[in-house]
């Protein structure tokens, strides 16, 4: 059994106001792969995401996890295996400092102190950030706060990472920084960003996800080249493209 | 109307925090069993939003003064009584530590007058009546009604808890009916103005999310059946009554133990026997005397001085203002010479 | 506006504080939380017209700023705005007052003056006391002794959860502020002031609800977790509280200014 299989079978939700916003949408993630999903604001991406950890429910069809469906019966272990990275840092730190933030997850796993502390700071270690473990979130920079999010995810050793726009907002170091932190992981890796250019960098396979549906699947230099889709899909070649 | 620590007694200090932490553990035990588990981030960010909304102010036409939203009626209506509560107490204690309004001493009783008597007085027993009767959709007029008017009885409630409290205390000699003659009038204006804003809020959000305000069918089906809201409002009701009927005879009596022993021996004083122990607490009593006697000369003329107020004369008094002069010449020198601080050192 | 920037540079002056190391850092927060409140009760206990008695005291909040390396100025900046409110009330007793109770060179004060200067001395010591707790401890510490005091845990969690968000939440107040100043010269108004604290209020509920699916996306079912190291009280904890009991008790029951008093009446016939 492999438990960094992540699939997806007619998936469609309506949110409860009415508004659509998955229409069927249907693939398979394998073990290891790294995976972006791209579209323009609407379509659904972050929409998408939050079903792949059950926090959202489909209003039809079904997400698999390792070959397990997401039931509420088996919700924490699939939150266990799938860590979730959220757009907005703020959002994800919560707790009074760093160190408390990171261990939050861990500490639903019944941990005895020693080990939690280990697991911790070796998160924080891979991030760069055990520095900042007694800092309270509010005193962060916006590339700190990512790193700290990712290590609050990293502890939790999952299996599959999936982030909504890991590079928005980060000023270039710190976005060149992070491409370099993902690239070093193992981890199937499910991404949702407007950043084309670290699609390039990390992801050797691309979503297209328009009006709720995934409207292609292929590589970058494949997709990337389809100006036509593209502009369909409101997306625009990438940077370091165009200049060819 | 933040109460100050200066103007407590220990006594009414104490019984305030008492009738606030059982409050505070009947929510905590209710909120336990809440099934919303969103509970915890959305009272944490609507704390931080009421503590910051406190301090933006409107402009009220003509009058050139300001005012702002207070936010115990509005939690209980986005959130219903019991984690209101919390949220206000959460509000409150910060502002004590930040700002220093209002003092630790008296955060009981701050919790209580803003966040008991609105959100289990006002709320329950003046909003959600008036919503109620509305049917299933009151109309909008209906809802920024009973949004101000619970406003205003809950900040009527809460400055007569401020009065009594003071009062009760005894360390301001303000008179009770000056006092209510001044907070009262003064309080209804910024219940009104407290209720405006917090009606016009209520409005808005009423535009964008209906589901969010209490009377809309989907929230008021949240239930607070099994709370003992009505035990509560009780409660607070009798303290207040208590307070006031306690000190209508505490001001015409001036020493409540000497008149009901007066009453009941016939003579002024319980003469105390002799053995030692009994006048060892005799005299520890009267040095330490929690509860400062009520009598104010000024209330009635010709009463002699206080009985426990120690004989008055000329040498014991320059000796006290001299020796207070030297300590405080002496603490002074202390901080002076105490505050060549080493530089602020690093971290924990 | 000027109040949230006080906020803003509040937060920040206590984490400085708060973080620093000294001896009364690596004091368990149970022992001064419990010292200060002890602290408070016998400042309030005494008799309305006790002045100098009072003074004695205020050598705890001037030895603890110091082992605490709290700028006593920091605490007189506030103290300027804390006692205008005792002023207010207090200012009545002089008038219902009267008459007279001490004679001091040959002029007699009424207790409404006595009553009023007590009241004074009283808010300065009581409010020097919480901030000075506040201004060591720090918000994460000081809930962490109130939790261990039996506080209910959803306050504490309540508290921590709102001093995080308080500046995030006060800065985006001040921005939508800030915008709407620039492009008004007008004073604002209910219907703007309603529509502002709206979209923050809208705004505030759509990030509870961000918060509420990260907090389930690493396993939280409704319980906080406790983590941090658990508070370990030591002796040094216990002499430091005993200290300050002793202290305290000995100087209600003393009148440790008479008897300087009359010490230096002495001298100087």
């Amino acid at each position: 059994m492999s438990h960094h299989r992540v699939a997806a079978r007619n998936l469609a939700y309506v949110y409860p106001d009415g508004h659509p916003a998955l229409d069927g949408v249907n693939f398979e993630i394998g073990h290891g792969e790294s995976v972006a999903v791209i579209g323009g604001n609407g379509a659904g991406k972050s929409t998408l995401l939050l079903h792949l950890n059950g926090v959202l429910r489909p209003t039809r069809g079904e997400v698999r996890i390792g070959d397990f469906p997401i039931t509420p019966q088996n919700l924490a272990e699939i939150r266990r295996t799938v860590g979730t990275i959220f757009q907005d840092a703020d959002d994800q730190l919560f707790m009074p400092s760093v160190f408390e933030d990171v261990a939050f997850g861990l500490a639903h796993q019944g941990l005895a102190a020693d080990e939690l502390a280990a697991r911790v700071m070796q998160a924080l270690e891979t991030v760069g950030a055990a520095h900042l473990r007694d800092r309270p979130p509010y005193r962060l920079s916006g590339g700190e706060k990512r790193a700290v999010a990712i290590a609050g995810v990293l502890a939790m050793q999952p299996a599959i990472l999936v982030m909504d726009e890991p590079s928005s907002g980060l000023d270039p170091r710190a976005r060149r920084r992070l491409i370099q932190l993902l690239a070093g992981f193992d981890h199937t890796k499910i991404i949702a960003t407007h950043d084309l250019d670290l699609v390039i960098d990390l992801c050797p396979r691309v979503l297209i996800l328009h009006a709720g549906r995934i409207v292609a699947d292929g590589t970058p230099d494949a997709l990337f080249a389809d100006r036509a889709l593209l502009e369909r899909c409101n997306l625009e070649m990438p940077l370091s493209q165009s200049r060819r | 109307m933040h109460m100050a620590d200066a103007l407590l007694s220990p006594a009414v200090g104490t019984t305030m925090w008492v009738a606030s932490a059982v409050t505070l553990a009947c929510c905590s035990k209710r909120l336990r069993k809440d099934p919303r588990d969103s509970l915890v981030p959305l009272m944490g960010v609507l704390g931080a939003f009421v503590f910051a909304a406190q301090m933006i102010n409107f402009t009220i036409p003509g009058t050139g003064s300001s005012g702002h939203i207070g936010g115990g009626i509005l939690l209980s209506i986005l959130l219903d009584g019991p984690a209101a509560f919390v949220v206000i107490a959460s509000v409150l204690t910060v502002q004590a530590l930040f700002f220093a309004d209002g003092g630790l001493l008296a955060l009981g009783a701050n919790i209580f007058n803003l966040g008991v008597l609105p959100c289990f007085i006002a709320y329950p027993l003046i909003y959600r009546p008036l919503v109620k009767a509305g049917g299933a959709t009151p109309s909008r007029s209906r809802l920024m009604f009973a949004t101000v008017f619970a406003t205003v009885i809950g900040l009527q409630l809460g400055a007569l808890g401020v009065v009594f409290e003071t009062h009760l205390s005894g360390i301001s000699s303000l008179p009770l009916d000056t006092f209510l003659l001044l907070m009262q009038p003064i309080h209804l204006a910024i219940g009104l103005v407290e209720g405006a804003a917090t009606a016009a809020l209520v409005a808005f959000i009423l535009q964008a999310r209906p589901d969010l305000i209490d009377g809309i069918p989907a929230v008021t089906a949240r239930s607070s059946v099994g709370f003992p809201t009505r035990i509560v409002a009780l409660f607070a009701v009798l303290s207040l009554a208590t307070g006031g009927v306690f000190s209508g005879f505490a001001s015409a009596h001036p020493d409540g133990l000497e008149w009901s022993i007066e009453q009941v021996t016939g003579k002024p004083e319980v003469e105390s026997e002799t053995t030692p122990v009994h006048q060892w607490l005799a005299q520890l009593q009267e040095r330490i005397a929690p509860m400062p006697d009520y009598a104010f000369p000024a209330q009635e003329s010709g009463k002699p001085a206080e009985a426990n107020w120690p004989a008055i004369d000329a040498g014991t008094s320059t000796a006290g203002v001299l020796g207070g002069l030297g300590t405080l010449v002496f603490v002074s020198a202390l901080a002076w010479l105490l505050r060549r601080r080493r530089a602020p050192s690093g971290t924990a | 506006m000027s109040r949230i920037e006080t906020l803003l540079g509040e937060i920040h002056a206590l984490d400085a504080s708060a973080g620093q190391s000294t001896w009364l850092s690596r004091r368990d927060p149970r022992a001064l939380v419990l010292a200060t409140l002890a602290f408070i009760l016998t400042v309030v206990s005494f008799h309305r017209y006790t002045v100098a008695a009072l003074l004695p005291l205020a050598l705890f909040p001037v030895v603890l700023a110091h082992l605490g390396n709290i700028p006593l100025r920091r605490i007189g900046s506030k103290l300027k705005i804390a006692l205008p409110f005792a002023l207010m009330i207090g200012m009545f007793n002089p008038l219902s007052d009267p008459l007279p109770r001490v004679e001091v060179l040959g002029h007699a004060i009424s207790g409404g003056w006595l009553s009023l200067a007590s009241i004074l001395v009283r808010t300065i010591l009581t409010v020097a006391a919480a901030l000075i707790l506040i201004a060591c401890l720090g918000m994460p510490r000081l809930c962490a002794a109130l939790d261990r005091l039996g506080m209910p845990r959803i306050l504490t969690n309540q508290l921590l959860f709102m001093h995080r968000y308080l500046l995030l939440l006060a800065s985006e107040m001040q921005s939508m502020n800030l915008a709407r100043e620039l492009r008004s010269n007008k004073p604002m108004g209910l219907r703007i002031y309603a529509s502002l604290l709206g979209q923050l209020l809208l705004r505030v509920l759509e990030r509870a609800q961000r918060i509420h699916q990260a907090m389930l996306s690493r396993g939280f079912t409704g319980l906080m977790p406790v983590i941090g190291r658990p508070l370990a009280w030591q002796r040094q904890d216990t002499v430091f509280l005993a200290i300050c009991l002793v202290t305290f008790v000995w100087m209600r029951s003393a009148d440790l200014s008479a008897l300087l008093g009359h010490a230096l009446m002495k001298v100087l016939a």
